[in-house]
């Protein structure tokens, strides 16, 4: 899929991913999340929730490994309180929080979606990567969640296909196109138009 | 998530009507109910030492000897040569059944015979025709024309409608051969190969009533302490089972059956006196038949407190007992046997024993833990969680071969808890509802082994020749199973349980 790309990525730094649908993003970002697998914060684009669990228990899912195996079965048969308390308090910065104990499968597809961040959100780590986490919400709300992300995370490195919120939100802008590498450059010495010839 | 489809909404709408508290609840009462049913059930060990003939039947394991070459050849002739004619006999009706599945009558018809078990079957034949190869023939043929022909028709009407629908004459039988017969062919085929393993292990049962199958052969050595016979015997059975994907091919079966045909043909020695004897006279309750002033209400009085009532309740507790440990078994031994938890020799080494669970039939299993325990309904509860809690696992690990799991997926006991059951309960409680049936029928069955279910009085009524206590049992079990065959089915049903599994 992609060609001998050499990359290097700072902590600090808020990384767009941009270029068209089948160009690689996904495959690049999984091989970012290969070189450091348990930290970082993991939002695929298939989100892999447990459709009959409530959106309680998926977003707990994130933070599994923080507990041992008894800790988790018991919150999975009635969910304990300091979780209970952090989730909801992560819900609440979703929308989430009257669908709490609803179950993923009756929801609708941007309040899946926002199940998903708030999975990635739980798993509580300094890196966060995202492809196209925003991708089925309306704007305004895609802004919220991502400064939402911006506020919990240090590093990111996000997918994004609209061009707007790639450079408002990031500080650098990275454009695949044919399997390479084509641009890298911080996003405040770019606008809209300079990205358009990565969609051609 | 992928965009949700039409048919996905609708299944979530669906989902959204039974809660996910349906399925805690079914769940806690199948629990529950074993609680209950655990307090008034008699399962001590009665024999005095267990160990001792346990360290024999493993030692019989471990050096396995034949004893008689004819023996073995003429048990195993009879056991190939009675199913592969039941099965023929019971392909073809179930097949003429099926076409006309959708009349209530018919419906009910293919119920009833297959509600009453091949062993039940078997003392009914063996009185009009003897220990006969044609007794052997019916006793399988019956109650499996009655289960091809429910499999056969749901599978005709599950068939997708719409290339009859484009044709003209949608309804003839031309129309049927040429869509719905080729559409419904890979399950109907793979499902009748499968049945075709139930026919061998039934056949193999039936030996226990005296038929001249391995069972009768394994039973001999069995009560006998013969134990390397026996384990020479049940290892040629075990090979017989397992290797069927081998022999049993399309080409090939007609020459088996014509070689059944004229080797074993399906005779036997009956005057038509005695059998119009036995269905006009024996089998009618003996007040009404001999007029002799004895009151029916009494007879059906007594018969009810002294073996229905207690039949009835014993053979129910026991099925309910043998269904929840079938639940457990199942759920803990799955993950042992599915490349999601376990490394792939793991795996090989756990579907292996797997194999063997369910390869021997309960009734053969119950027999050897009887030996150990003694009559109680201990061995019969292990027999039977054994048998279908190999086979659920089975489909289970099957099954969640096909969840793919996210990258980051956790494993071990959080990956079973938060990530797979989840997703394969509802279809494991599907599975666990179409055992519930089998469970009943094989607790009835049970009790020709001493446990006091419907079995036993039924087993006893036909050694006293008292053939309308029996009618009356046979048909009291008959009517048990299509009940909760009934109630099953609601349940699954009333919870949207599918066997497909939930993937996404």
């Amino acid at each position: 899929m992609l060609d001998n790309i050499t990359l290097s990525i700072a902590s600090g730094e808020r990384v767009a991913l941009v270029g068209k649908s089948g160009v690689g993003k996904s495959t690049l970002l999984a091989a970012l999340r290969e070189q450091q697998s348990n930290s970082v914060a993991w939002c695929p684009q298939q989100h892999g929730l447990v459709p009959m669990l409530s959106v309680y228990h998926n977003m707990y899912m994130g933070g599994l490994q923080r507990h041992n195996t008894l800790y988790n079965l018991l919150n999975l048969i009635k969910p304990l309180a300091r979780p209970a308390r952090e989730v909801a308090a992560l819900a609440e910065q979703l929308q989430l929080s009257e669908f709490l104990h609803a179950r993923v499968e009756q929801l609708s597809g941007g309040q899946i979606q926002r199940v998903a961040i708030g999975r990635a959100l739980y798993q509580q780590q300094d890196v966060f990567l995202g492809d196209e986490p925003v991708s089925a919400v309306d704007d305004y709300q895609a802004q919220q969640l991502l400064t939402l992300m911006m506020e919990k995370h240090e590093t990111l490195v996000l997918a994004l296909h609209d061009v707007e919120q790639a450079l408002r939100f990031c500080d650098r802008i990275i454009g695949l196109k044919d399997s390479a590498i084509v641009l890298d450059a911080p996003s405040s010495t770019l606008n809209a138009s300079d990205l358009v010839e990565l969609y051609c | 998530m992928q965009p949700a489809s039409a048919n996905s909404l609708y299944k979530n709408r669906q989902q959204t009507v039974s809660g996910k508290f349906s399925l805690r609840s079914t769940s806690f009462y199948i629990a529950v109910i074993a609680g209950l049913c655990l307090l008034i059930a008699d399962i001590e060990i009665i024999n005095a030492n267990p160990w001792l003939e346990l360290k024999a039947m493993g030692q019989g394991l471990m050096s396995p000897h034949i004893v008689s070459y004819a023996e073995l050849f003429n048990g195993l002739a009879n056991t190939l040569s009675f199913a592969l004619q039941g099965m023929a006999v019971a392909v073809v009706t179930g097949f003429l059944l099926a076409l006309s599945y959708r009349h209530w009558w018919v419906k009910g018809f293919c119920a009833f015979i297959r509600a009453i078990h091949e062993l039940f079957w078997a003392l009914i034949f063996i009185q009009c025709f003897g220990l006969s190869p044609l007794t052997g023939l019916l006793t399988i043929a019956l109650p499996y024309a009655g289960t091809l022909a429910k499999v056969y028709g749901e599978l005709f009407e599950e068939a997708p409608p719409q290339p009859r629908a484009n044709l003209h004459h949608s309804k003839s039988l031309t129309t049927f051969f040429y869509t719905t017969l080729p559409l419904a062919w890979p399950a109907l085929s793979h499902y009748t190969r499968y049945r075709f393993e139930c026919a061998l292990r039934s056949t193999v049962v039936l030996g226990f009533v005296g038929l001249p199958t391995l069972g009768f052969y394994l039973e001999t050595a069995l009560s006998e302490g013969l134990y390397r016979e026996a384990a020479g015997l049940l290892y040629v059975l075990l090979l017989v089972i397992v290797s069927q994907r081998w022999w049993l091919r399309k080409t090939l079966l007609p020459v088996y059956l014509l070689i059944a045909l004229v080797c074993l043909p399906p005779s036997a020695s009956f005057s038509w006196q005695t059998m119009v004897q036995f269905f006009t006279e024996d089998i009618i309750p003996q007040p009404v038949r001999r007029a002799s002033g004895d009151d029916i209400g009494s007879w059906l009085v007594f018969m009810w407190q002294q073996q229905l009532w207690p039949g009835l309740c014993n053979t129910l507790v026991l099925s309910q007992i043998a269904l929840f440990f079938t639940a457990l078994l199942a759920l803990l031994v799955f993950p042992f046997s599915s490349s999601l938890f376990v490394s792939p020799l793991m795996k090989g080494a756990n579907a292996g024993l797997l194999v063997i669970a369910r390869t021997l039939p309960e009734y053969l299993l119950a027999f050897v833990a009887l030996l150990l325990w003694g009559p109680s309904m201990l061995p019969a509860i292990v027999a039977l969680a054994l048998h279908n809690g190999a086979i659920i696992s089975h489909l289970m690990a099957g099954f969640s071969e096909q969840i793919s799991l996210r990258r980051d997926a956790r494993k071990g006991v959080n990956r079973y808890a938060y990530e797979v059951l989840p997703r394969m309960y509802r279809q494991f409680l599907a599975i666990l509802f179409y055992r519930w049936e089998v469970i009943l029928r094989e607790s009835a069955i049970l009790g020709i082994l001493g446990i006091a279910t419907l079995g036993f009085y039924i087993d006893s009524a036909f050694e006293e020749f008292r053939f309308d206590r029996a009618a009356l049992l046979i048909l009291a079990s008959a009517l048990l199973n299509m009940a909760v065959d009934t109630v099953a089915r609601y349940l699954r049903r009333r919870l949207h349980l599918v066997t497909t599994a939930d993937i996404r």
